[in-house]
């Protein structure tokens, strides 16, 4: 807990969740919940390197705008979705793929 | 004891984040991500960023999780019972992460990070509100217009043709 390798771990361990969440899941928002968690691991790298580098506000900043960044994304994600899901009646990313053919 | 509850902290983030993407039933993935995200918003406190971990919860539980179950509810039928969904690929997805998972770890545990000890800090409000009005000015205004922007397109986007 007073080294920085355990918190690396940990978030190293939520990303890799998170992208095995992306590659897996088929159903839209769902892949939406693995970018969340893909975010917040790299947001504990960022307070983590913050603390464990003389305690400078820097990474702080940074997580707070990851954090902002990854509330815009969810909400225009989700009108996407929805638009999506109001056209073609699934949201299923694979079926959903228009342009492909 | 300290330790202890930060290892506890640790185990339920991630056991909870394996059910967020493990389970078959969406809505019970959503309910897992919520402690997910309370635990992420834990190791903040352990790490003196207790402003951090309150716009954690603020934000993410109060806000993206909400927008979360809607858009589940909004684009699934009410009639049918379950609401689930399939996973493809999980064999080429789990190797493709473990692997990933092994690289990282071994990265982290041989890299000779830079570390300096510092002293706990009473709050981090007050440095975090200098730096944004001081050497983060110009970011902390272009993600309020991308704030705005994000706000105004989905709203654009989900009202649909006029």
């Amino acid at each position: 807990m007073n080294n920085i390798d355990s918190y690396l771990f940990i978030s190293s361990m939520l990303f890799c969740l998170g992208l095995f969440g992306v590659i897996t899941r088929r159903n839209a928002i769902a892949v939406l919940m693995g970018v969340e968690l893909i975010l917040n691991a790299a947001n504990i790298n960022f307070i983590a390197f913050s603390k464990f580098n003389g305690m400078n506000l820097d990474g702080h900043i940074f997580g707070l705008l990851v954090i902002v960044l990854a509330a815009a994304e969810a909400a225009v994600a989700l009108a996407i979705i929805i638009n999506i899901y109001n056209n073609m009646n699934t949201i299923n990313v694979d079926e959903a793929a228009e342009l492909k053919r | 004891m300290a330790e202890l509850v930060f290892w506890t902290i640790a185990a339920l983030t991630i056991m909870s984040a394996a059910f967020v993407v493990l389970n078959n039933q969406l809505i019970y993935s959503a309910v897992a991500l919520l402690f997910t995200l309370f635990g992420v918003a834990g190791l903040y406190i352990f790490l003196w960023a207790d402003f951090i971990a309150g716009i954690q919860i603020l934000v993410y539980v109060g806000g993206i999780l909400v927008l979360v179950i809607f858009g589940i509810m909004l684009t699934n039928k009410i009639k049918s019972v379950r609401i689930s969904h399939k996973s493809m690929q999980q064999g080429v997805g789990g190797v493709v992460s473990f692997w990933f998972f092994i690289f990282l770890f071994i990265a982290l545990t041989k890299a000779p990070w830079a570390i300096s000890d510092a002293i706990e800090p009473i709050g981090t409000v007050r440095g975090i509100g200098v730096l944004l009005l001081t050497d983060y000015l110009l970011p902390f205004e272009i993600i309020s217009l991308l704030l705005l922007g994000a706000l105004i397109g989905a709203a654009v986007l989900s009202r649909g043709e006029s």
